[in-house]
């Protein structure tokens, strides 16, 4: 179990940062993961009181709090018109509304986990992390940096037009996914998010032009041909590495086709 | 550290330690509605209202409810009545554990959609395991409950 000794609210990102760099201190999310944790805590750090709970339209760019909720991604009109309801397929199959109605987006992407549908989703889009205080950082970057002692403050979504198309596959509802991909379209790229690997997701771009003639079987099938090879993915209790590459292969032909006709 | 709180309807100011889990401290109040079903975040038993929202309580600290409203079922025996005959008509439980729980959850859920779709009411519900049954008695039984509520709005209106 998880033993605090100190909880505190800081009323500043920096009163934040200043307990953050303490020995033994942690950063209160939805705290889900971090209860099933035998873990004992000086600091317990909890933002609450930093008005991080919100989705805000800033000129061209969303802007999500740190401590917004799964249900709110999943519920808000502005996110899911800009995704198309990619944004509400990626929540609706985490756990429950009561689970989703906890877990933040901070702390589903700080930690950057290898089951995650909310790390795999906004990196597939123009996505930024705002640390403090190491600053903006593109997402996909985000993913691959070291653990740091670093405060996720938000999420900054570029609103670049985009098409993009969120798959996974469980096996059975609720249960963490065996596999994650989202697929989107902007700036002229095409991405493809692989995740629940169960590896935290990665990313292959359209590097060899697959698409260059647009979408279509034979494109699919090339830039398949593309990924699988390099994609990495491991085995677990719920799906062996084998498993997991015969799904990919499925899962990316099948977002693609969905985008195609989402392009249409 | 002191807290308070309004607890199903009465203020409350309780000390408590900093990671005393919610779901601990309503039971340590007497709400034994509150259930701990599984330990790991999933099963909905421990579902209780925070600010008007259902959460698991078996994972939020109870310093966070600090200010803000709880509710459980204990707090809501007028509705959950009614919901709960709907529910044994259709002998949808056994052992009846996971009761309270998607009670609370499916009583959310009318809240936000007084009027949802079978689909609806499954995904609202997802996140409430029963062990027992197949969830075919408790989709009948809380369809029941909202014809129930519509003909009672109905006759109040006519009146």
């Amino acid at each position: 179990m998880l033993t605090i000794n100190n909880y505190v609210r800081p009323k500043t990102i920096e009163e934040a940062h200043d307990y953050a760099v303490k020995p033994k201190s942690v950063i209160l999310g939805g705290m889900l993961w971090l209860k099933m944790m035998n873990r004992e805590v000086d600091y317990a750090i909890d933002l609450s009181d930093l008005n991080l709970d919100q989705i805000e339209v800033k000129d061209d760019e969303i802007h999500i709090g740190a401590m917004v909720n799964l249900r709110d991604l999943e519920v808000n009109p502005l996110l899911n018109e800009y995704t198309h309801g990619a944004i509400k397929e990626a929540m609706r199959h985490i756990v429950g509304v009561q689970f989703r109605n906890l877990a933040t987006i901070g702390g589903s992407l700080f930690g950057r986990f290898g089951f995650s549908d909310v790390l795999t989703i906004f990196m597939a889009m123009d996505a930024y992390v705002e640390l403090y205080p190491t600053g903006i950082v593109p997402i996909r970057e985000f993913a691959n940096m070291k653990m740091s002692k670093d405060i996720l403050v938000r999420v900054i979504v570029k609103k670049t037009p985009l098409h993009i198309v969120y798959l996974s596959q469980r096996n059975s509802e609720t249960d963490f996914p065996i596999l994650t991909c989202a697929v989107s379209h902007f700036n002229n790229e095409y991405y493809c998010i692989i995740g629940a690997r169960p590896l935290k997701a990665i990313d292959f771009i359209d590097e060899n032009h697959c698409f260059e003639e647009g979408i279509n079987e034979d494109s699919i099938n090339n830039f398949v041909n593309y990924v699988i090879p390099q994609l990495v993915v491991g085995s677990n209790l719920r799906g062996s590495s084998e498993y997991r590459k015969k799904i990919a292969k499925v899962l990316i032909k099948r977002a693609f086709l969905q985008l195609k006709k989402e392009e249409a | 550290m002191k807290i308070t709180l309004n607890l199903n309807g009465q203020e409350i100011t309780k000390d408590i330690e900093p990671d005393l889990l919610l779901i601990d401290f309503l039971r340590a109040q007497g709400c034994y509605s509150v259930k701990r079903g599984c330990d790991t975040s999933n099963c909905g038993l421990c579902t209780v209202l925070l600010n008007d929202r259902p959460v698991l309580s078996c994972s939020v600290l109870a310093v966070r409810a600090c200010n803000g409203t709880v509710l459980t079922l204990e707090g809501l025996q007028e509705e959950a009545k009614p919901l709960a005959t709907f529910i044994a008509s259709q002998g949808a439980e056994q052992c009846g554990f996971c009761n309270p729980g998607f009670m609370m959850n499916t009583l959310a859920l009318l809240k936000e959609k007084p009027n949802p779709t079978d689909e609806e009411i499954k995904e609202f519900l997802a996140g409430n395991l029963c062990r027992c049954s197949g969830y075919e008695g408790q989709l009948r039984g809380i369809k029941g409950y909202i014809a129930y509520l519509k003909e009672e709005g109905n006759h109040h209106e006519s009146i």
